[in-house]
C-alpha cells in the first residue's frame, strides 16, 4: 500500500496587525511582526495510505476544520507541505454553488464545472448522478422546489460521482433520511475498498468505529494522539472528562492481548483488584463459555473521604461497541460518606448471554450517573474476556438468545 | 492563472447565465427593470434640463440632443460602476464557497464583468430604440464604443477587484466608495456638457479619466464622431496600471484573503 497523502509539518497562523496598513506592506517585502498569533494548526504531520480511512476527532475549535480546508487547498498553510497523489475530493458542505433557480440537471453541471470537472465527463456521468440521488422527477426541476433533503442527496450525488483517490468528508453524513445515510455510508465504503483514501471529520464516534482504520485526535491545534479507533476514542472520552477536572491523569498502555487499558481520573477512590470468576466455583475465568453465570468482583479502595459513589460498568466487544451497560445510580444503590481509607467490594453476578468473541469491561467510579461531574477513575478495557461457544449449536452475533427452532411439516 | 481559468470556462459561463435567468424568473418584467433605471433617470435630467443645456452644446441644434447626450454617458457610467461596486463586493458575498471549495478566485471577478457586459449591451440596445423615436439614425461611428467598452471594463475592473481585495481585510472601502463613486459620477461630464465647467476645473476633468470614455460614447451616439484620442490618454495609462496593480495585489493577498473571511 504507498501513501497517497503525506501531510508535513503543517502549520496555519492567523495574524492580526496593529492595524492593515502593516498588513498589506507585508505583501510587498516589508516583514512587520504582527501584533498578535494565533496558531490554528501546528506541525502537524501524517501520511495517508490508500485505501486507509482516517478520523479526526477533537473538541470544537481543535483545528479539525482548518486541516481539512488546507488539505483541500482552500486554505494555504503557514508551515509544511501538502502532497497529494491523484484527484482530491472534499464534501465540506454539501449543496455549496448551486444556482436555485437551474434544474438539478442544470446544477449538476454548473457546480460540478465549480469543481473542477469538464462538460463531457458530467454529461457522461450524468445518468449515474441521475440514478443514484433517486429524486425522480424533480431532476428537472429548478432546485428552489426541493426540499433540503433532496437538495442534500442531488449534492452527494454530485460530489461522489467520480472516485477520487482521497475523499475528504466533514460532518456532512448526518443529513437526508436514514435511506440516503445508508445509501451514502455504503457508497464511501465501496470507494475505500477500491482503494480511496478517506478523511473524515466528525463528532458520532460511533461512525468513527464503524468505518475507520486510524483515528488523529486534535487538540489545540496539535495532534495530541494517532492510532487505532479504540485507543484513540478511549483517549478522548477520558480526555473530555479531564476538561472538567484540572488535577486529572490519563494513562494508557497496551497489553500483550491487543487491549488497549486508558485510565484516567483524580483517584480519591480508585479500582483496586478487578476479577471476573465463575458463580459456582469462584474460580478466575479468562474464557467464559455461552450461557455460563459469572461473578465480576470489583474492590474500590477510598484514599480520602468523598460524599457520593456511583459504580459504572461498560461491556463492550473488541470493535467497541457498547453491549451493555448501567450503573448503580440507575439501580438506586449509590453509596453516601465514604472515609478515607475505606475499602468497597462490588460483586456484579450476570449470565454470560454473549455470542462467541473477545469482550471487556470498563468500570468507573464517579459520584453521578455522568463520568465528567467527579471523575475518581475511569478505567476502559480493565478485564478483558472470550466468549466461546461449545455447548449450543452455531449461531452468530454478539447476543446469546435462548431460543429453539419448531418445524411442522404436513 | 488563465489557464486555470480556460479549464472553468464553462463555470463562468453557466454562473452568467444563472444570474441572467435569476433575474428574469418569477418577476413580469424581470430584467426590464435594470432599464428602467438608467432611463428614469435620463428622462429626469433630460425634463429638468434640456432646456438650459442645450444651448451650450456644441454642433448640435436638435430637440433630442441632450436627451441622447444623457443617455450615452449615463450608458457608460453605468457599465463603470456596475463593473467596480459589484468586483468590490463579490469576494464578500462568494465567503462560503471561497472557503469550503477550491477553485480559480479570479473567476469571480470575470462572471461579474460577464454579467455587466451582458446588461450594457441589452441597454445600448434599448438605447438605440429610443433613439430612432428621436429620428436618431446610427452611424457606423458607433462601432468607437466597442474600444470604449473595452477601455471601461479594463478600468472597472482593475480598480474593482484592488479595491475588493483590500475590502476583505478592511471593510470601510466600500462604504466609502459608495461616497466616492456618487463624487467621481458628478465630476465627469455626463448631466452637464464639459464647456460649462469653470476655467480653473477643466484641469480637474480632464485628468479625470472617465472623462475621456464617456465622451467615446457621447462622440460615437450624439456626433457620430471617433474619440479625440489626446482625451484617451489618462483612462488608457490608468486602466493599464490599474489591471497590472490588480493581478499583483491579488497575488500577494491571495494566501491571506480566505483567513480574513
Amino acid at each position: 500500500m504507498t501513501s497517497v497523502l503525506s501531510v508535513a509539518g503543517i502549520g496555519k497562523c492567523y495574524s492580526t496587525y496593529r492595524s492593515n496598513l502593516q498588513r498589506f506592506a507585508n505583501w510587498f517585502g516589508a516583514r512587520v511582526a504582527p501584533s498578535s498569533e494565533f496558531w490554528a494548526n501546528r506541525n502537524i504531520s501524517f501520511e495517508v495510505k490508500s485505501g486507509e480511512a482516517l478520523a479526526l476527532i477533537g473538541q470544537n475549535g481543535a483545528g479539525k476544520s482548518t486541516l481539512l480546508k488546507i488539505i483541500t487547498g482552500t486554505v494555504r498553510p503557514t508551515t509544511g507541505i501538502i502532497g497529494v497523489r491523484g484527484h482530491v475530493s472534499a464534501i465540506l458542505e454539501l449543496g455549496l454553488g448551486f444556482n436555485a433557480e437551474f434544474t438539478g440537471r442544470q446544477n449538476i453541471l454548473h457546480a460540478g464545472g465549480l469543481m473542477g470537472m469538464s462538460q463531457q465527463e458530467l454529461t457522461s456521468l450524468m445518468p449515474e448522478i441521475e440514478a443514484f440521488a433517486e429524486i425522480g422527477d424533480f431532476f428537472d426541476q429548478p432546485i428552489r422546489v426541493y426540499s433540503s433533503g433532496m437538495q442534500a442527496r442531488l449534492a452527494f450525488a454530485l460530489a461522489t460521482a467520480k472516485r477520487p483517490e482521497v475523499l475528504i468528508v466533514d460532518e456532512v453524513l448526518s443529513v437526508g433520511d436514514s435511506y440516503f445515510q445508508h445509501k451514502s455510508f455504503d457508497r464511501i465504503r465501496h470507494f475505500k475498498n477500491q482503494g480511496t483514501s478517506i478523511i473524515l471529520v466528525t463528532h458520532n464516534l460511533a461512525d468513527v468505529r464503524a468505518l475507520c482504520d486510524r483515528v488523529i485526535l486534535l487538540d489545540r491545534g496539535v495532534v495530541m494522539k494517532d492510532g487505532s479507533p479504540e485507543e484513540v476514542v478511549d483517549f478522548y472520552n477520558a480526555m473530555i472528562a479531564d476538561r472538567e477536572n484540572a488535577n486529572l491523569k490519563v494513562e494508557q498502555k497496551r497489553q500483550g492481548n491487543g487491549w488497549v487499558v486508558t485510565r484516567s481520573g483524580t483517584y480519591e477512590i480508585s479500582v483496586g483488584e478487578i476479577v471476573l470468576v465463575s458463580a459456582d466455583t469462584e474460580e478466575l475465568v479468562a474464557t467464559a463459555r455461552v450461557n455460563q453465570k459469572l461473578k465480576l468482583r470489583l474492590k474500590a479502595c477510598a484514599s480520602e473521604d468523598i460524599p457520593r459513589l456511583v459504580l459504572g460498568l461498560m461491556l463492550r466487544d473488541r470493535a467497541g461497541h457498547v453491549v451493555w451497560g448501567s450503573n448503580t445510580w440507575h439501580t438506586k444503590q449509590i453509596l453516601k460518606n465514604i472515609k478515607g481509607g475505606e475499602v468497597i467490594e462490588y460483586t456484579f453476578q450476570f449470565t454470560c448471554t454473549l455470542g462467541p468473541g473477545s469482550y471487556s469491561f470498563t468500570p468507573s467510579l464517579s459520584s453521578s450517573d455522568t463520568h465528567l461531574d467527579d471523575n475518581y477513575e475511569w478505567r476502559d478495557n480493565a478485564v478483558v474476556f472470550d466468549v466461546v461457544n461449545v455447548d449450543y449449536p452455531f449461531f452468530l452475533g454478539s447476543a446469546w438468545m435462548d431460543a429453539t427452532i419448531k418445524i411442522g411439516r404436513r | 492563472m488563465l489557464r486555470s481559468l480556460w479549464r472553468y470556462r464553462y463555470f463562468i459561463m453557466s454562473s452568467i447565465r444563472g444570474d441572467l435567468k435569476g433575474r428574469f424568473a418569477r418577476s413580469y418584467l424581470g430584467g426590464f427593470w435594470f432599464l428602467l433605471h438608467p432611463l428614469m433617470q435620463a428622462l429626469i435630467f433630460s425634463i429638468i434640463l434640456a432646456e438650459i443645456m442645450r444651448a451650450r452644446m456644441p454642433n448640435v441644434d436638435s430637440e433630442a440632443a441632450y436627451p441622447i447626450y444623457v443617455l450615452s454617458g449615463m450608458a457608460a457610467w453605468g457599465l463603470f460602476s456596475e463593473i467596480l461596486n459589484r468586483s468590490l463586493n463579490i469576494f464578500i458575498e462568494q465567503a462560503s464557497a471561497m472557503k469550503k471549495i477550491a477553485f480559480p478566485r479570479l473567476c469571480l471577478p470575470i462572471i461579474v464583468w460577464g454579467n455587466a457586459l451582458i446588461n450594457h449591451v441589452l441597454l445600448l440596445v434599448a438605447i438605440a430604440v429610443i433613439f430612432l423615436f428621436f429620428g436618431h439614425l446610427p452611424g457606423l461611428a458607433w462601432s468607437y464604443i466597442v474600444p470604449g467598452m473595452v477601455l471601461i471594463s479594463a478600468m472597472a475592473f482593475g480598480i474593482g477587484v484592488f479595491l475588493g481585495v483590500l475590502n476583505v481585510f478592511a471593510r470601510d472601502i466600500a462604504q466609502i466608495m459608495t461616497v466616492a463613486m456618487q463624487l467621481w459620477f458628478w465630476f465627469t461630464p455626463i448631466v452637464y456638457v464639459k464647456n460649462v465647467v469653470p476655467a480653473k476645473f477643466q484641469a480637474v476633468i480632464d485628468l479625470n479619466p472617465m472623462t475621456g470614455l464617456v465622451g467615446v460614447y457621447q462622440n460615437a451616439l450624439l456626433l457620430n464622431q471617433g474619440p479625440s484620442l489626446r482625451s484617451l490618454i489618462p483612462p488608457v495609462i490608468i486602466s493599464v496600471v490599474a489591471v497590472l496593480a490588480s493581478f499583483a495585489i491579488f497575488r500577494r493577498a491571495s494566501p491571506e484573503l480566505v483567513d480574513a473571511l
